[in-house]
Parts: structure tokens; C-alpha cells; sequence
């Protein structure tokens, strides 16, 4: 039988934090899914898919909650604790920084989407917030 | 004009392992399993859903004379990074049959949830294909 390539372990890691980023979930965890060592999995990571796991798991998070903001009238920080972000600090700079204003600035700016046929995993997958002049910040996750 | 569509294709590390997988995890059943020696052993093995008439081609991943050992390599690459596209089902009963799946082993990339137009779920083959299955809101 052909072995596995070790790619798909690494897209195990990343299919996880699409599915449970709500959770306290960080870069370690996802790392012992891929059977890696939190440094060697970040690499590898990054080197699989082009940006670093925290990012992904970040601008996964950021994606969720700008859907949150715009189709449910959730407080703020109601929102950041249900994307698994601890620190409302944090999160209004991460996204502040990504979409370029507040939380609150972007709900206004963007009235819900309209009842859509369009599967949502599709949605959430074209609507991840990424681009070269993102940079992490580390404390965010 | 064209009439129907038949097959569709899904590239697979080990049409084995697919086999084992499509058929006793998904229910599938065997459809077609044909190994041409003359072709370097070229099997065409497809399944389908009892009931419905478009079968599933699992595909090996070819070298040479169909691709070179780089392309191979890359597409088996892409595979496991999962960027196959998908493929989409209906269900009657998404977290029933959610609940069976995942009993038998399917690893699943999202769990039942509600969604504007009914109850989806996604989950992989082995290769990393990525399927939705989704129990469709009536009216």
C-alpha cells in the first residue's frame, strides 16, 4: 500500500482548526495531530499551505467572526469569545489590522448577506481574510 | 447533445485503501473493476450509490506515459494538502447518518450544523478529497 504523504497530516491540523476554533485551541494541538513538534509543525506548515498555522487559525477566527458581526447582532465581545479568542483587546486589533476598521465600524459597513444558496464551507473558505501585508500578533490567539 | 453525465472522477492514493473506504465506510457499491495488463496494469474501478446511476471513478494517480514522476508527485502532493475539489451529497437525515459515518471511521471535517438551506457536514477520504453531504430544508 503507498504510504501517506505528509501532507495530508498536515491537512488533518488544518481541517481541525476549521472545525474547532471556537475551542481553546492553539499551534500544540494542532502540531499533535499532525504528529509534529510544535516548531518542526509550524514549518512544515507554512511550507504546505504558505502562511503559519497561528495565522491560519487566526484569520479563521477573524473570517468567523466578521460573519458573526455582520449576520447576528451579537455584542462584540459575545462574538470574540464564541471564535475562541480570549482577549477582546486583542481581537479588535487583529481585526482592526485585517479588515482595516473596528468590529463595530465593520457591522455597520455591512448589512447581512442575503439568504444565500451558496454552501457556507464554500463561503468561509473565500472569505478568510489573507494577504502579504497581514502580520500576526502573536498575543491574539 | 450530451444526455447524461456518468462518471465522475476523484484522484486516489491507493484504489485499494479508496475501495475498502467508498464501499464499506461510505455504502457504496462496486461498480465497475477492469485491470488492462497491456496498460501497465491500468485498473478503472468505479463505485456509485445503490439507487443512483452516476458512478465515482477512483483514479490512481498515473506516471509516466501519462504524467512524469514530478507531476505525479505533485499532484499526489496537492491531494494530501487538499486541493481536490468536492464532491456534494444529499442526505434525509444529516446527524444520522453523521453518527454512522463517523462510527465507521469517516474522518469528518465539520459536524452537523445549520446553514440557511438545511443540515450540512463535511468529511475526507483517506486521499483528502473533501465531500459535503447536506439534508436540503424543504420548501
Amino acid at each position: 500500500m503507498a504510504s501517506v504523504p505528509p501532507e495530508r497530516h498536515l491537512l488533518r491540523a488544518k481541517d481541525i482548526a476549521d472545525a474547532r476554533f471556537r475551542e481553546p485551541l492553539d499551534v500544540p494541538a494542532l502540531a499533535r495531530a499532525a504528529y509534529l513538534s510544535p516548531a518542526h509543525f509550524s514549518r512544515e506548515f507554512r511550507r504546505a499551505f504558505g502562511e503559519t498555522p497561528h495565522q491560519y487559525l487566526l484569520t479563521r477566527r477573524l473570517e468567523r467572526a466578521a460573519a458573526l458581526l455582520r449576520n447576528t447582532d451579537r455584542s462584540v465581545a459575545d462574538i470574540c469569545f464564541n471564535v475562541g479568542l480570549r482577549s477582546v483587546g486583542s481581537f479588535t486589533t487583529s481585526f482592526q489590522r485585517v479588515y482595516g476598521m473596528s468590529p463595530t465600524a465593520y457591522r455597520a459597513a455591512h448589512p447581512p448577506l442575503e439568504r444565500a444558496l451558496i454552501p457556507t464551507c464554500v463561503l468561509q473558505a473565500y472569505a478568510r481574510p489573507h494577504g502579504s501585508s497581514f502580520r500576526e500578533d502573536t498575543n491574539a490567539a | 447533445m450530451l444526455e447524461q453525465l456518468t462518471h465522475v472522477q476523484v484522484w486516489v492514493h491507493d484504489q485499494d485503501e479508496a475501495l475498502a473506504f467508498y464501499t464499506e465506510k461510505l455504502g457504496m457499491e462496486l461498480r465497475e473493476d477492469v485491470t488492462v495488463p497491456e496498460m501497465g496494469n491500468f485498473r478503472w474501478l468505479s463505485v456509485g450509490i445503490p439507487g443512483q446511476d452516476v458512478s465515482i471513478t477512483l483514479m490512481a494517480i498515473p506516471g509516466p506515459p501519462v504524467f512524469d514522476e514530478e507531476t505525479r508527485e505533485q499532484i499526489q502532493k496537492l491531494m494530501a494538502k487538499g486541493a481536490s475539489g468536492g464532491l456534494f451529497f444529499a442526505t434525509d437525515d444529516a446527524q444520522g447518518s453523521y453518527e454512522e459515518l463517523k462510527s465507521r471511521g469517516v474522518e469528518f471535517t465539520q459536524e452537523p450544523s445549520e446553514q440557511p438551506y438545511g443540515i450540512d457536514a463535511g468529511f475526507r477520504d483517506v486521499s483528502g478529497n473533501h465531500f459535503r453531504m447536506a439534508q436540503r430544508s424543504s420548501g
